[in-house]
């Protein structure tokens, strides 16, 4: 029997990008907030030093500061006819764990979906017709992007993002992304300074009429002060950041953005090495009354709260519902059931080049330094000709020279011997690569469920992963990999190596940690777990804040999308939701 | 004795659950940012000796490594650049008994894109690996593998990793490819760990190691970077008085 604690007015599970974003909101609304971490305390000061970061054997091979498979494991299939089993590593993707949560260890990539993302049904509907859509199951968010902007700003002033604007109200500007949507004004800080590979790329891209720009960055271009007062470095280009913590106050993160002013509130408390086991409803299971957890003494206890937040990855988010009974968990069988429903990841595909004149000095990067183009991205270019919905954007992002992982050598390398290094030695410093980011949208068969087999520490079934890359998605990124050897060949190197995307999903070599869905957000109760403000259809004083709420991918990196949705809930928590507390913001 | 050698050898690989229940008077945390000296847990230098190995298996992947890594005028060999102590030292820490991954049963043979579902920890697949070996070329070649004419064992270990190699209930391809992957590892990685000794592997490649600010050279375009390696224990040339 849980030992029942205090009441609070607000418990938030999870004290990652949202969890942070959402305490701050609401203490700053006067609400008193507790967070519940299952990981440790971390900080820049204290954890992420600058004399021992840069390595990669801890870091990026052994995985430090990630959530550990003998926390909390996930299984994996194909599809229904196999039997799912677990991932005894993590590898395709590597959840995060701890305070500042995946945040502590992201590229810093930090993008904004479009109108035709957020309408992805009715705007592919009414563009191809409903028969181009029949083996997907996407749908709309339920939100505009006229409706998001602002929050997007407000995440990406917090962060100190450097990048171009592109569409300032309505006029293009020069350097910036031409696709995107208006948005109210530029970016905090000016785009970082250009490496050399990223240099070459955008010029060859220019050459054959495409229009390259400056990633949008989470790594500081210049020293920065963030609207809360909290002061941040410019970017030293350590080539540690994906996998690692910044030392160097220079990546936005909880701990570098936010947590130097919620740390010191007086309404605001973490609770650290803390696991929440599920979320308490009342008997009628139409309310939540708090959360049970286990704290590091594997002490259980209850923790009373009028509010629950599930801020955890968007993927332990689907599993806390499922574990906490919140509403019902989909069946592809039928279609029926909401939570787990239109689980969907990233389809990505990839070129090596290599030269024989060039230097590229592949460790002076940083994890969003780079180029992309998004004229094959999402729906910036006519498909009528074409047999597939989606793109993807096109990333020369050179993030890191770290030697265990990164030394390409050309196929038919020996993998060892006296061959094998001197290839290794020559193309170690003259090779460059770059890369397709796809879409991933929705289909049927691909959702989160419960596994029936296999369960964690504390004997509660794991999450299970059913998917598959869809067709439509594999064509999709075959076309676009022919655009990249256009470009690949206008670069003129010796030899070009193509990484293309075929079936099945492998869950062994890393892909990308952009893991969406499962608690989708919509305008339709029978298709979405949360409506529009990430509110619960089934429990209303429950919200669900992350990717989990996407209702497919976009060609892109999903943190700026996150941070613009805490954000989109915070204001509707604090503006409508706390003026009539536990009534649904949207009827049914 | 060895109680204490297994916590320090945990600590150099730097996570584990004690570590965690040591910060445990940062569960519950308001109205500061906490601040402890030493929380971030610095890697320690790896010491002489072996951890796991026994003598003979020693000399086996000592004259394993030095064949994946042979010396020659690009770099030593594998040996000398401590990638069998880099393994020793992995197999007796948390990645050898594969404490941070998911190990509960049932074992079931999996597709290929459900990955490694043996029983078996890496510091069992070398034991049962490096004991197979042995017995296959003691059986076919009357010798041990260090006691082959380096010709011999490039070609042993060539149609190991061709799947050629019959070692009974082991696996020699996935044993080869463990060997590759962990020799790789101690090559490439930080010396503090044991391998890559004196930065042989970024000296030959012209990886600059554990910098931090490479803020003046990221416009001089297609320029050498005119810096040698540092490591996170610092530079040998540092502490060399002439």
């Amino acid at each position: 029997m849980a030992r029942k604690l205090p009441r609070k007015d607000v418990v938030i599970v999870g004290l990652g990008w949202t969890g942070a974003i959402l305490a701050h909101e609401l203490t700053d609304a006067g609400l008193d907030v507790v967070a519940i971490e299952r990981g440790p305390w971390r900080d820049t000061a204290t954890d992420f030093n600058i004399g021992y970061m840069q390595d990669e054997l801890r870091y990026a091979v052994r995985k430090d500061l990630f959530l550990q498979p003998a926390q909390e494991a996930m299984t994996m299939r194909n599809n229904t006819s196999q039997t799912a089993l677990p991932m005894r590593d993590y590898g395709s993707f590597l959840p995060g764990t701890g305070v500042g949560g995946a945040g502590v260890h992201w590229n810093g990539h930090t993008w904004r979906f479009w109108q035709s993302d957020f309408q992805t049904k009715s705007h592919l509907t009414q563009r191809y017709g409903e028969a181009r859509l029949a083996d997907l199951q996407v749908q709309d968010w339920g939100v505009t992007a006229d409706e998001m902007e602002s929050a997007y700003d407000r995440f990406e002033y917090l962060c100190g993002i450097s990048g171009k604007a592109g569409n300032l109200g309505g006029k293009i500007q020069d350097g910036g992304n031409p696709f995107e949507d208006p948005r109210k004004r530029d970016y905090p800080l000016p785009p970082m300074q250009m490496t050399y590979g990223p240099t070459l790329f955008a010029q060859a891209a220019k050459s054959i009429g495409y229009h390259p720009f400056p990633t949008p960055a989470a790594n500081l271009s210049k020293p920065y002060v963030n609207p809360l007062g909290i002061s941040m470095g410019q970017c030293t280009m350590c080539g540690f950041c994906e996998r690692f913590a910044c030392a160097n106050y220079s990546k936005s993160s909880a701990q570098t953005t936010i947590l130097p002013v919620l740390m010191r509130k007086s309404n605001f408390e973490a609770r650290c090495n803390s696991e929440v086991l599920h979320v308490n409803l009342d008997a009628a299971g139409k309310m939540a009354k708090g959360v049970v957890y286990i704290d590091q003494n594997g002490e259980e206890l209850e923790q009373p709260a009028d509010l629950v937040l599930l801020c955890a990855y968007g993927l332990h988010n689907a599993r806390l519902m499922m574990l906490s009974k919140i509403g019902r968990i989909y069946d592809p069988q039928s279609g029926e059931g909401t939570v787990g429903r239109n689980y969907c990841y990233q389809t990505n595909a990839g070129i090596q080049l290599f030269f024989e004149d060039k230097n590229f000095n592949p460790f002076i990067a940083s994890g969003a330094c780079g180029q992309t183009m998004d004229d094959f991205n999402g729906d910036a270019f006519d498909h009528g000709p074409l047999d597939f919905v989606g793109g993807s954007g096109i990333n020369c992002i050179p993030t890191n020279g770290r030697p265990i992982g990164t030394r390409p050598v050309p196929p038919g390398t020996p993998r060892w011997g006296s061959a094998w290094k001197k290839a290794t030695k020559d193309h170690y410093l003259s090779s460059l690569g770059f890369s397709a980011q796809g879409s991933s949208y929705a289909a049927r068969g691909n959702y989160l469920d419960l596994d029936p087999t296999y369960k964690d520490r504390y004997g509660r079934p794991l999450l299970r992963v059913t998917f598959d890359f869809p067709d439509n998605d594999i064509r999709m990124s075959h076309w676009v990999s022919d655009r990249m050897v256009e470009i690949a060949k206008a670069m003129k190197p010796k030899q070009y190596v193509e990484g293309r995307r075929n079936k099945s999903w492998n869950s062994v070599p890393y892909q990308s940690t952009h893991n969406t869905g499962g608690a989708i957000m919509g305008a339709d109760p029978k298709t979405s777990a949360v409506n529009k403000y990430l509110q619960s259809w089934d429990v209303p004083n429950v919200f669900v804040i992350g990717a989990s709420a996407f209702p497919q991918n976009a060609g892109k990196n999903p943190t700026g999308t996150v941070g613009a949705l805490a954000f989109h809930a915070a204001d509707a928590i604090r503006n409508q939701y706390l003026r009539n507390p536990g009534a649904a913001l949207v009827q049914a | 004795m060895a109680s204490t050698r297994r916590h320090f050898l945990a600590s150099v690989a730097a996570f584990s659950f004690i570590a965690i229940a040591s910060r445990g008077h940062a569960q519950t945390i308001s109205r500061a940012l906490p601040w402890h000296p030493f929380a971030g847990e610095p890697p320690q230098p790896s010491l002489a000796g072996w951890y796991f190995f026994n003598p003979d298996e020693a000399r086996a992947i000592e004259a394993i490594v030095d064949r994946l890594i042979p010396a020659d005028d690009l770099s030593a060999g594998g040996k000398d650049a401590g990638c069998a102590a880099f393994i020793d030292r992995q197999l007796a820490g948390s990645y050898g008994d594969s404490a941070r991954l998911y190990t509960a049963g049932p074992f079931m043979k999996g597709t290929p894109t459900q990955g490694y579902q043996g029983e078996a920890t890496p510091a069992m697949r070398y034991r049962a690996g490096l004991a197979a070996v042995d017995a296959y070329l003691r059986k076919s070649k009357s010798k041990a593998f260090a006691e082959l004419s380096a010709q011999e064992q490039d070609d042993f270990l060539k149609s190991l990793e061709a799947g050629k190699v019959d070692l009974g209930a082991v696996d020699g391809k996935s044993l080869f490819n463990l060997i590759l992957q962990n020799t790789m590892e101690g090559f490439f990685a930080d010396p503090i760990y044991g391998g890559n000794r004196d930065m042989v592997s970024w000296k030959m490649i012209g990886f600059p190691g554990a910098r931090y600010d490479y803020r003046d050279h990221v416009t001089k375009h297609n320029q050498p970077y005119p810096h040698g390696p540092v490591s996170i224990a610092g530079s040998p040339e540092w502490s060399r008085k002439s």
